[in-house]
């Protein structure tokens, strides 16, 4: 019996890479396909990227660009231990999981401002500010919309969570909540209409002065997060691995490529949106409607005690 | 064995962070050295079970350091960085007076001896944590909650200006 359990350990350790990677390349390939660069192009982008030459700006900070490039990466893997269910669960079963997400998640904002001040270049570091900008429009709905699974679970443990939902999905038992945490999917890894600190109009922000491996390193973090966003709504909202036939671990993949060919999508099909009247939708209309949606839930989770 | 390495490990790293924010020559990296001091201390909660505040401090302290990284850089005298700066003014006395309050608390850390353990660790910290902070006043610190996040985005929205494409909508001057 312990050398099962073992081997089972081992195998979520193992399978862990195996599936961020395969997210992660899954968000590239759809996105490189709504582009019109076909499926290959995320494969011939890295091969052009490994064979760069560095280009480098004048008095730039290079451990601060390193910090933040490197950062990008590792929060989207530490956020990914705790949400992407293997089987039953996750790599990091913390029983404060949905907190360690959101913490990891909060780090993006310290390594997109370190890549774009880093540089000592103009349209990075305004990429830089305008995602700390973006980060305090999204955030607190956000937190609101983590604070309301976990009322609504009565627990931060991410298998928990999934608990749950065994007769109903979060998905349509908190739905102003899912709607939030889809939109802050968005914001977190700033896709789509939410895509300003690398926006078009500011050059490329944040990555216009990355070349080369920096820049690999940088794409490779940013598609990992939003993998990770996305997969992490399957646990949370939409009943983790439950489904009809197939096993626990094809389901939350299934519902997993399926949120994140939704988030990229939606962010190809929509416009972008100013900061200034995102944090001010933000704050004054999602905000109210998630504490009345954290009211509503916890009323309930209290009747139902 | 492993708790004990691991503790030294940071510990180290959290004094190292702490001193290379008087060392370094520019804010945007004593900003960050602050917050790797501030992780290494997070972390150290983990080693003691106490996870929920060690995320926390993680959760916020990544927040706080980047926000005030902007405010930092804004009041700074030379906000482009590209001068060198430095946190220390009148670095003889401030020297001194480090030295003398860090040796102070060590010794202080050192000499008393450690009050014996009463009782044992909850089950569930983070919830007994809720319960020693709030306890039975856990509606009336709810209800306190919302109004000052209420407050503090209705004088946000009271103080901010529309800016330049505002024109026409209701709170523009």
């Amino acid at each position: 019996m312990p050398l099962r359990k073992g081997a089972a350990a081992l195998g979520v350790i193992l399978a862990f890479p195996v599936v961020l990677g395969g997210l992660a390349l899954a968000a590239a390939v759809l996105d490189s396909r709504t582009r019109g660069t076909g499926w290959a192009g995320p494969l011939r982008e890295a091969a052009r990227l490994l064979g760069q030459r560095r280009r480098r700006t004048v008095a730039a900070d290079g451990l601060l660009v390193t910090a933040g490039v490197c950062a990008l990466l590792t929060a989207a893997t530490l956020a990914g231990t705790a949400v992407l269910p293997l089987g039953e669960r996750p790599l990091a079963d913390l029983a404060v999981g949905v907190v360690w997400f959101n913490a990891m998640e909060v780090a993006v904002w310290a390594a997109l401002w370190l890549t774009g001040w880093g540089a000592n270049s103009f349209y990075p570091l305004v990429g830089g500010y305008r995602f700390l900008a973006q980060g305090l429009a999204y955030e607190l709905p956000h937190m609101f919309a983590l604070i309301t699974v976990a009322v609504g679970a009565g627990s931060l443990r991410v298998p928990e969570v999934v608990a749950a939902q065994r007769g109903l999905w979060f998905a349509v038992a908190m739905p102003v909540a899912f709607a939030v945490y889809l939109l802050s999917a968005l914001a977190m890894a700033f896709w789509g209409p939410l895509g300003g600190p690398l926006g078009v109009d500011v050059a490329g922000g944040v990555r216009a002065e990355l070349s080369g491996p920096d820049l690999l390193i940088f794409q490779a973090g940013r598609y990992a997060l939003l993998a990770v966003a996305a997969a992490a709504a399957v646990p949370f909202f939409l009943g983790g691995g439950a489904g009809p036939g197939l096993p626990a671990w094809a389901w939350t993949l299934v519902k997993a490529l399926a949120v994140l060919a939704l988030l990229v999508w939606a962010g190809r099909r929509t416009a972008g949106l100013r900061m200034d009247r995102f944090t001010e939708a933000s704050w004054l209309v999602l905000i109210p409607a998630m504490l009345l949606q954290l009211l509503v839930t916890a009323t309930v989770a209290v009747a139902a005690r | 064995m492993i708790a004990g390495i691991a503790f030294w490990a940071l510990a180290a790293l959290a004094v190292a962070g702490g001193v290379a924010v008087f060392v370094v020559d520019s804010m945007a990296r004593a900003t960050f050295a602050l917050l790797v001091s501030f992780l290494a201390v997070g972390l150290t909660f983990l080693l003691i079970d106490l996870q929920y505040l060690g995320v926390l401090v993680i959760l916020m302290m990544i927040m706080e350091m980047c926000v005030m990284a902007v405010f930092m850089i804004m009041f700074m005298m030379n906000p482009g960085g590209l001068m060198p700066m430095t946190m220390v003014h009148n670095p003889r006395g401030a020297a001194l007076i480090a030295a003398v309050v860090f040796v102070s608390l060590a010794a202080g850390a050192l000499a008393v001896p450690p009050p014996p353990r009463r009782g044992a660790p909850p089950a569930d910290p983070a919830r007994a944590l809720g319960l020693s902070i709030m306890g039975d006043k856990m509606l009336v610190m709810m209800i306190i909650g919302v109004a000052i996040l209420a407050t503090m985005i209705a004088s946000v929205v009271l103080a901010v200006h529309g800016g330049r494409y505002a024109a026409g909508r209701s709170r523009s001057r």
